[in-house]
């Protein structure tokens, strides 16, 4: 019986292998348990064409994405970098290194934000955020690079900054900037400063954090001007370095202009002033580790004791936790060979759950019911998830299924994880009539109102309502991540084209226009090209649509990652709204 | 009548102290021969004292120390069944107070007194006051000392029983007149050197007649300073000596015998490092020579228990010649022990319990050779400045019937100043000197201390140097291969490979740190609730490794210009295998892959390149840096890295009352609140130190004193008492000038 199922799951799956029995025998029940239940079949044939082609487009994929990665992690290039250490500063991401406990792992979020989105090249949109621990507590770091266009705030740089802070302050994540820009960008000013989510909202969310209790800190390791000086103004605590560090509205030469008054930035806004004369800041650092010690110093000794349970605390912590967790039982690097280089070829999302789960165990929910979702109960890394993977197109019945999970997961407290491969909900006429619109509803509805943390990856193509149902960015999953063969838009490039090109033909019909075979493929091909830019990765992950794009075998580490960061809130109890029935 | 004075003893309190004492010593020589010593009292501390109790331990022996207030947990406390504080750290009022000592005794039971070396070990007054007071002083008598104590005295005794002196003047006759012209007679060089006291103070080498006046002179101030005597002897000037000593033993009844002869010619600072037993490149008819004549020095001042006769050797001639006898055990007393299988310790028990020597000259064995290094916390490069600090780490060699580690420290304990910096005696022996000497140098090799300088590292050199190696010893050693023994800054050649070595070890001294750090953080980070993930290894970076960057400090000895700091920048990359790659940033120097394992405590394995090697590693923080010690194969590296400074209080920016405004010139001090100006403490133009008060406000029922930011001039100090000042109103400005 148990082989009759697990021979189901695989044929529902790509077909790898001819004859994955024959080549691959017995390789889906270990021997140490020969008799659980809930252990995945390995799914994939090392040797088969398919693993072998698909395996050498994600190198490709991967390669094409360290090399961008590479570039913006050397930061603003060899001049700046060279300047920045002759005034015995750091770069951030070395600042984050010496701040988080020594030997810890560091969440960093979209790297490639800000990529090929402005005429200047603008690595990693000039701040660098993520999650790391300090004295064993999960902080958020926000940090300016002084050497990206002097740390000034571009567009993408305030909605990067401003994201990092919604995680922290849907996390309950303490924050630490790490303050060295020269404020906003002022040639793009309209885009930077009036709008809702532009450079104002930094503040007012550093507000309405503090007042939650959610710990600001600002370490002032460079230069604060104008806007920015809010920050180290607005934190709850601040640090200085002598020499480096200066804030103030307006800098000497603006000063000078101003009023006729000549004084040093130093006496400006130095380090002395601020923390000896204004109070602007609290700790007198002097120099940049010093600074860094003080930061450490600052968030041990934050004695949340009197909000246990709020930061990093027991309630929602470690509660249900099993320490004592497996790896999973194939290697995580096959990952990358499973995801097809054709996004129209299948794939069974169960050979990437039994790569992410702890002992590649996953206790199926409904699996003979709307089978193109995969839903079903898992730990990572020791805490339970539940998770919902598409293996195809959403059906009524998925849809229903899905809605029926998210529930149970909502009420058990248990975190969700979308894996999305999704080209959409069913269309057509029995679709239609059978209300998939209804059930799509549910399952948004669903999506939208369970108060537990969500992460999404998306493995494959996002496409359509497909991206709403399975929590799309727009569904404010906690971390939503790419693969490097990720499509997202609104439906697939060769659709369009053909609605597209359907809609025009009519159009000029109607002005008695005659559409030529060759001008309709040429506007087919334009729409196509338009999609395919669009609907790439790094388009995506340029504008923030996403936290980043991620090599799939760091797929289990970062979900751990983001599980136990996420699980950081006290519980909140899901209300969802009218389900139409 | 020896049962009721310890009964007695016993009752009596201290105070009828001198009672006691005369009725006891009436009965002192029968209680001596009758009552066997059961409970020793070891007058010493360190290595010495810890040695000694061993022994009584093995016998059955019960042992009190005696501790000043430094030495309240040393090693010598814990190891005794009882302890007696017996004063103040500085130790002519603990250690040399003899009556504190034998009151200690009394009180405790202790039949007898074990002096050990140093402190009290020659002196004949406190043999005396043991005598007098019915202990059994473990040594020689008290006229034995006396006689020997003087060394002039001790040398007319010798000449007179035949044993050859180098010669010289010996005489009472202190006119410098006639010391001169006595100095013509024997002919120079010519060495200089106070009757009384050792240890080479006061003595000086004079080279030729016309310095004498002033080496005299200065010899005889020495002489008084130290020891409170300031007669001199002059002796002729031996160009190439050995220090050659024989261990000799006498028992009650008139036996003497030698146990043959060590060779103590490596020193420094006129003070022994290396010993060894037997002498080297000796032939065996000297070695006899030798030891009768030390044997007919002991007999002639009617010796008991252990001594040693010091003898002068001409390297040239062949010559030796009486230099003083030691009345005690001596420090390099173990490497005679190893070369004839015998106790001392044990033997100088049963002398003072009456018993006659356990064997006969002819049954004393000569069995291979041993080694003795002195390992002294140090400053080698400042001309072997006793040093002093808290021993951090200290892990000495495993000991086996062939190495012997003599120690009276402990890690955690501190090498004060008040005492010997000696921290402990490395004894070794093998089949034959080649034999001893390979592992001399690995267990050299493999002593660890850190917290402390040591010559661990100086004595490594002296041990393979060549002309030790063959055996080619003389009291100069230490001078005449200077070259070869100390760093010569301008050799570039050893100063790269210097460098390169200290490099290797700052890589592997970052992946154990790193690889400790891990084992350290394996169950999460200390007690906090956060799940263990954030704390895998390798540590988990989005498409990057993790780097760990580490600025080390290395103590570069061989650059001469002051500074003697290397910084090196070490990047430990974080390897998905778990492994690290070590960049030092050096063009040309491709990373250093290391796999590190933990093994326990201070030890790793590591493996690189092909090669597999055992790594201890200790680090430790002290003065906002942390210490990181390093050793693998015969290398032992120290360096240092800056640690961020955690929440200081800073002078300079928080707790300084200066009122200075950025908006005032420097040196502007504006009243700090408005008030009452109620003394003015100088005068205007006056010069004035930094902190200095100037004048005092009050404000609020409150006085203010306001001082001067800095040092220099007070400048338009217009303000007088009773005048009231307001809000940042100037007061005065302090200029470094006068105008």
């Amino acid at each position: 019986m148990l082989r009759k199922l697990a021979r189901k799951a695989i044929s529902a799956s790509i077909k790898l292998d001819s004859h994955p029995w024959q080549a691959n025998p017995i390789h889906v029940l270990p021997q140490r348990r020969p008799f659980c239940l809930g252990v995945l079949p390995n799914g994939v044939d090392r040797n088969s064409e398919a693993f072998i082609g698909n395996s050498g487009a994600m190198d490709d994929l991967i390669s094409e994405l360290q090399s961008h990665i590479n570039k913006v992690l050397a930061g603003g290039g060899d001049v700046a970098v060279k300047r920045n250490r002759s005034r015995n500063k750091l770069l951030p991401r070395e600042r984050i290194d010496r701040l988080i406990d020594p030997g810890s792992s560091f969440l960093e979020l979209s790297q490639l934000a800000g990529h090929e989105l402005y005429g200047d090249s603008l690595p990693s949109a000039g701040i660098i955020t993520g999650i790391g621990a300090v004295h064993g507590r999960l902080c958020m770091f926000v940090a300016n690079d002084p050497t990206v266009k002097g740390g000034t705030y571009y567009p993408i740089t305030v909605k990067k900054h401003l994201r990092a802070q919604e995680i922290a302050a849907r996390c309950k994540l303490p924050c630490i900037y790490l303050v060295d820009s020269g404020g906003a960008f002022l040639p793009k000013q309209a885009e930077v400063f009036p709008d809702r989510d532009n450079f104002g909202r930094i503040f007012y969310n550093q507000a309405v954090m503090s007042a939650e209790g959610i710990p600001q800190i600002a370490l002032v390791l460079g230069s604060c001007t104008a806007g920015g000086a809010y920050i180290p103004a607005m934190a709850d605590e601040s640090v200085m370095v002598k020499g480096n560090a200066t804030i103030f509205l307006a800098g000497p030469p603006l000063v000078k202009a101003a009023t006729g008054e000549e004084v040093s930035a130093e006496d400006l806004g130095g380090a002395a002033l601020h923390c000896k004369t204004s109070g602007v800041s609290d700790y007198f650092a002097q120099d940049e580790l010093h600074g860094l010690a003080l930061g450490r110093s600052i968030i041990k000794n934050l004695h949340m004791a009197g909000k246990q349970g709020l930061i990093n605390g027991l309630i929602n912590g470690l509660n249900n936790l099993n320490l004592e967790y497996e790896e999973p039982l194939y290697d995580v690097k096959e990952l990358r060979s499973i995801a097809p280089a054709d996004l129209k070829q299948a794939f069974d999302i169960r050979s990437v759950i039994a790569r992410i789960v702890d002992g590649s165990e996953f206790d199926e929910f409904k699996k003979l019911y709307g089978t193109t979702l995969v839903t079903g109960f898992a730990r990572i890394f020791g805490q339970p998830v539940g998770i919902i993977g598409n293996n195809g197109i959403l059906f009524n019945e998925s849809a229903l299924k899905g809605t029926h999970f998210i529930e149970l997961c909502s009420q058990r407290n248990i975190p969700l994880v979308f894996l999305q491969n999704i080209t959409g909900f069913m269309v057509g006429s029995r679709s239609e009539a059978n209300g998939i619109a209804k059930s799509g509803a549910k399952m948004v509805m669903a999506v939208s109102c369970a108060k537990v943390p969500k992460i999404t990856i998306i493995v494959g193509g996002s496409f359509g309502a497909g991206n709403y149902a399975m929590c799309g960015r727009a569904y404010s999953p906690d971390f939503l991540f790419l693969w490097p063969n990720a499509r997202i838009s609104v439906m697939g490039g060769a659709q369009a084209a053909g609605v597209l090109s359907q809609i025009e033909m009519a159009n000029k019909k109607k002005q008695g226009i005659q559409w030529t075979k060759e001008e309709e493929e040429r506007f087919k091909t334009k729409v196509v090209e338009a999609y395919e830019r669009e609907g790439n990765c790094y388009y995506s992950t340029a504008r923030l649509w996403d936290d980043g794009i991620i090599d799939p075998a760091d797929t289990r580490k970062i979900l751990g990652l983001c599980i136990s960061a996420s699980m950081n809130r006290p519980l909140e109890d899901t209300k969802f709204g009218v389900f139409r029935m | 009548m020896a049962s009721m004075a310890s009964v007695l003893r016993r009752k009596l309190n201290l105070k009828p102290f001198l009672i006691q004492v005369r009725f006891l010593s009436v009965s002192s020589h029968a209680f001596e021969t009758t009552q066997r010593i059961e409970k020793i009292l070891v007058a010493n501390r360190g290595e010495i004292a810890c040695r000694i109790m061993r022994t009584a331990n093995r016998l059955g022996i019960r042992t009190v120390a005696v501790y000043s207030d430094a030495d309240r947990d040393s090693l010598h406390v814990k190891s005794a069944d009882e302890a007696v504080h017996i004063g103040p750290p500085p130790a002519r009022l603990s250690y040399l107070s003899g009556p504190s000592i034998v009151e200690a005794a009394i009180r405790t039971g202790a039949q007898a007194i074990h002096p050990g070396y140093g402190f009290l070990s020659e002196s004949a007054d406190f043999a005396k006051l043991c005598e007098d007071t019915g202990l059994t002083f473990i040594g020689p008598p008290a006229s034995a000392i006396r006689d020997m104590g003087d060394k002039s005295a001790s040398k007319r005794i010798m000449g007179a029983a035949g044993v050859p002196l180098v010669p010289g003047y010996h005489g009472d006759e202190q006119d410098i007149e006639l010391m001169k012209s006595e100095a013509d007679k024997i002919g120079y060089p010519i060495l200089i050197k106070p009757t009384h006291g050792g240890g080479g103070k006061g003595m000086r080498i004079v080279q030729s007649p016309n310095q004498f006046v002033d080496s005299f002179l200065g010899a005889q101030r020495e002489a008084a300073a130290s020891f409170g005597v300031n007669t001199i002897l002059l002796e002729k000037y031996i160009t190439h000596p050995r220090h050659i000593e024989v261990q000799i033993f006498g028992d009650k009844y008139g036996n003497v015998l030698h146990l043959y002869e060590r060779d103590c010619s490596i020193q420094r600072r006129h003070q022994k490092i290396i010993e060894e037993a037997p002498a080297p490149n000796v032939m065996n008819d000297f070695r006899s020579h030798l030891g009768q004549a030390a044997v007919s020095a002991a007999k002639a001042v009617g010796y008991h228990n252990a001594g040693t006769v010091e003898f002068i050797v001409d390297k040239v001639s062949g010559q030796f010649y009486f230099m003083e006898m030691n009345t005690r055990l001596q420090v390099e007393h173990p490497v005679t022990e190893m070369i004839v299988g015998q106790d001392l310790v044990e033997w100088q028990i049963r002398v003072a319990n009456g018993e006659p020597l356990p064997l006969s000259q002819s049954q004393v064995p000569l069995l291979g050779h041993a080694f003795e290094t002195r390992i002294y916390a140090e400053n080698v490069p400042k001309g072997f400045l006793p040093a002093t600090g808290f021993l951090h780490h200290y892990r000495p060699v495993a000991v086996s019937s062939a190495v012997r580690v003599e120690t009276g420290v402990e890690e955690g304990d501190t090498v004060s100043m008040h005492y010997d910096p000696m921290i402990a005696k490395l004894v070794v022996w093998g089949e034959n000197r080649a034999a001893a000497l390979s592992k001399l140098k690995d267990c050299l090799s493999k002593f660890q201390v850190a917290g402390v300088p040591t010559n661990i590292n100086f004595l490594q050199k002296l041990a393979n140097h060549r002309a030790f190696e063959d055996g080619d010893v003389e009291t100069h050693f230490i001078e005449n291969h200077k070259d070869d023994l100390f760093i010569d800054p301008n050799n570039s050649l050893l100063a790269k490979e210097a460098y390169s070595s200290a490099r290797f070890s700052a890589g592997l001294a970052a992946a154990c740190l790193c690889e400790k750090e891990h084992s350290f953080l394996k169950e999460g980070y200390g007690g906090s609730s956060l799940h263990p993930i954030w704390y895998s290894h390798p540590p988990f970076r989005v498409h990057h490794l993790a780097r760990h960057t580490m600025v080390l400090e290395w103590d570069n000895e061989f650059d001469g210009s002051g500074s003697n700091h290397l910084t090196m920048m070490i990047s430990v990359i974080y390897q998905p295998n778990g492994n690290y790659l070590i960049e030092t940033g050096e063009i040309g120097s491709p990373g250093l892959e290391i796999k590190a394992m933990h093994m326990h405590d201070h030890d790793f394995r590591v493996e690189t390149d092909g090669l597999s090697m055992s790594i201890s590693l200790a680090a430790y923080s002290k003065d906002e840096t942390q210490h990181i010690h390093i050793w693998h194969g015969t290398h032992h590296h120290h360096f240092r890295q800056k640690l961020g400074i955690d929440l200081c209080d800073d002078e300079e920016t928080q707790h300084k009352t200066n009122f200075e405004t950025a908006s005032h010139p420097p040196g502007t001090v504006v009243a700090p609140m408005a008030g009452l100006v109620v003394k003015v403490l100088v005068k205007d133009e006056s010069k004035v130190e930094e902190g200095q008060p100037i004048l005092v406000l009050e404000a609020m029922k409150m006085e203010h004193v306001v001082k001067a930011p800095f040092a220099g001039y007070v400048h338009g100090l217009q303000v007088t008492a009773g005048q009231q000042v307001s809000d940042s109103s100037l007061l005065f400005i302090i200029k470094v000038s006068q105008c």
